[in-house]
């Protein structure tokens, strides 16, 4: 069957809340509202005011509460309406979640999860729309997750909520109405996707493109379009930022002897230098016959205007490109 | 000895109630002693880690609780050991109140194993049960403590949590969007302002000679006949005795052993290669045939 992202997330949350009588969400419009986004809907209605709560909007004061509320044994969902104003909050992220647990020698657990849309959305301009994959990937202490399809959303929220870390899970607004098949064993409430795992999406033998969140769709799409000129691409959906499951990277590389990243973030210090860095670390440097290419957003604040926006986010035609320059075709 | 004695307490002021806590408190003998035992070894506490501090033995931030001990064992002896504790960068006091042996608050500060926290924490960042530090961040325990308080009320413990702030961290805007939501949501969160005010040289000065919580304690105790100077004395050579072999402890117990320290680089044995003259001639490593 076909499930949207928004559905598949709503019964991740439908599931866990379900299984776990600790589980509560929190956040602006979550509750009476359905949700910004409609993530949430008719959970109020079903879980009631305990464990549906609507905030005010103090990002910093309620995602400080949802901490605490972890530390003292519950297992908070705190939802950003978007991960714009997780901003306004990341001491409380950062300082206060991640760090407790090693602080305090493994005594105080932090099991919680933020979440919410991240990345470009659509003609909101600079404040809105940006990814933060970068920004988290970079804090020891968090997890970072970051799904592409429905089933990617389903099982790694399921997998966070379940996690004894903090968790920041980067879900994609753009997404949120897209289906995805969804396969019988998805649609199980046992479905989980490991953390710190990625899924090959599509085998190849002549380049291996990595990606997460949207960009996944964008690789898959030139992929398609490069088999047809006879170049076999091989696409990982990274699904996990953090920790970085570079073992299945350097395996495809090893196979194709070529890389290309592509994200949706900017370049510098981001997910694509990440891996390149790690590639040149380890083994698989020595399977590469060409620098690896980066494939980013642009290296500017978000413009309004839908030309300059669209010519900020990776396209399908860059990554055909990128997969050209690197296999010199 | 008398077995208790009254005291007046100054009124407080009051903002929209119509009365406020008694004006009257009963001491017993036994909670007299062990509240000046208590603070007694806080104070001991505080001025060897301050030596230590003096000595470079204690490493970064070590921040003093002497001169408010009365604070924490006060608030100490009005919850239960089942009610949470949060408080800001000054966490010694409470540390100790909550529970942690001075032996492993020492070493703690000294970085040694036998920490509290394995000497991953340090000053600021001191855990124990029903203790949630100890935050180096200036008013982040605030929401911290009312998050902690909705775990009460959440799981129906009727349980409360103190949330301690400075009046420095009174001006963060975090504490004022945590006011709101503890009111709405009713959590059971008290919030408590460690107000120390005073803030020249002359006036910790003054405050010393002739404010000090301990000195003011034992006075009342041997004025009203809840203890004797002799008793009182002996409680301050044990403590003495206690900080002493707690210091030595904290200063010979070994650090962290290098062999636990992980390798942060990541590498992975590349093999060695070098590369033909025609960049495009695949050269596949051997190690990995």
């Amino acid at each position: 069957i076909q499930v949207t992202v928004r559905d598949a997330l709503n019964q991740a949350l439908d599931e866990e809340l379900e299984r776990d009588e600790r589980v509560f969400l929190l956040g602006e419009e979550v509750a009476q509202y359905d949700g910004a986004y409609k993530i949430s809907r008719g959970l109020w209605k079903k879980y009631g005011d305990k464990r549906i709560i609507d905030t005010p909007i103090s990002e910093m004061g309620f995602t400080g509460i949802a901490v605490g509320a972890a530390m003292a044994g519950l297992r908070p969902v705190c939802e950003f309406m978007t991960f714009n104003f997780s901003m306004q909050a990341i001491d409380q992220v950062i300082n206060s979640a991640a760090k407790t647990c090693y602080m305090s020698a493994g005594a105080i657990p932090v099991p919680i999860v933020f979440r919410g849309p991240n990345g470009a959305s659509a003609g909101v301009a600079a404040q809105h729309s940006q990814c933060f994959a970068a920004w988290y990937g970079h804090c020891p202490g968090l997890k970072v997750v970051s799904p592409w399809s429905s089933e990617d959303a389903k099982g790694l929220l399921k997998a966070s909520i379940r996690d004894d870390n903090p968790v920041v899970m980067l879900e994609n607004e753009l997404l949120y109405g897209v289906p995805f098949e969804m396969s019988e064993q998805a649609q199980s409430k046992d479905f989980v996707v490991p953390i710190g795992k990625a899924k090959i999406e599509r085998e190849g033998t002549h380049v291996t493109l990595v990606a997460h969140s949207r960009p996944v769709g964008h690789c898959l799409e030139a992929a398609s379009i490069l088999a047809k000129e006879g170049v076999e691409c091989e696409v990982i959906n990274l699904r996990t930022i953090r920790p970085m499951d570079i073992e299945t990277v350097e395996a495809s590389v090893a196979k194709t002897n070529h890389l290309v990243t592509v994200e949706g973030g900017w370049p510098q210090f981001g997910v694509g230098s990440e891996i390149c860095a790690r590639i040149m670390e380890g083994s698989a440097f020595n399977y590469l016959d060409a620098p690896a290419v980066r494939v980013t957003g642009a290296d500017v604040p978000m413009p309004y205007a839908k030309i300059l926006e669209d010519n900020c986010i990776p396209q399908v035609k860059d990554i055909i490109f990128a997969v050209k320059k690197t296999l010199n075709i | 000895f008398a077995n208790e004695a009254t005291f007046e307490i100054k009124p407080c002021d009051l903002h929209r109630l119509e009365e406020g806590p008694p004006t009257t408190a009963v001491l017993t003998r036994e909670e007299g002693l062990h509240y000046y035992k208590t603070m007694q070894t806080i104070r001991r506490m505080e001025l060897k880690s301050d030596q230590l501090y003096k000595q470079k033995i204690i490493r970064g931030f070590c921040h003093l609780y002497d001169g408010q001990e009365a604070c924490c064992v006060g608030l100490e002896g009005a919850i239960k050991p089942t009610d949470h504790v949060i408080t800001a960068y000054r966490a010694h006091g409470f540390t100790y109140a909550r529970g942690v042996p001075v032996r492993e608050i020492l070493a703690e500060l000294t970085g040694r194993k036998g920490g509290c926290v394995k000497g991953k924490g340090g000053s600021m960042h001191m855990y124990t049960k029903n203790f949630y530090g100890g935050n180096g961040i200036v008013g982040a325990q605030v929401p911290l403590g009312a998050g902690i308080a909705l775990a009460c009320k959440y799981f129906g413990k009727n349980e409360v949590c103190l949330t301690l702030y400075g009046d420095g961290a009174a001006n963060q805007g975090q504490i004022f969007e945590t006011y709101n939501m503890a009111a709405l949501w009713k959590l059971p969160c008290i919030f408590i302002c460690e107000n120390n005010r005073y803030r020249t040289r002359e006036e910790i000065q003054e405050v010393r000679s002739k404010s000090d919580p301990i000195t003011l304690l034992k006075d009342r105790m041997i004025n009203n006949n809840l203890a004797s100077v002799e008793e009182l004395k002996e409680i301050d050579v044990a403590v003495r005795k206690e900080i002493e072999e707690a210091a030595q402890f904290a200063t010979t117990d070994p650090e962290p052993p290098l062999e636990e320290l992980g390798n942060h680089i990541y590498f992975n044995e590349p093999p060695f290669e070098v590369r033909g003259p025609n960049q495009w001639i695949k050269y596949k490593s051997l190690s990995h045939s």
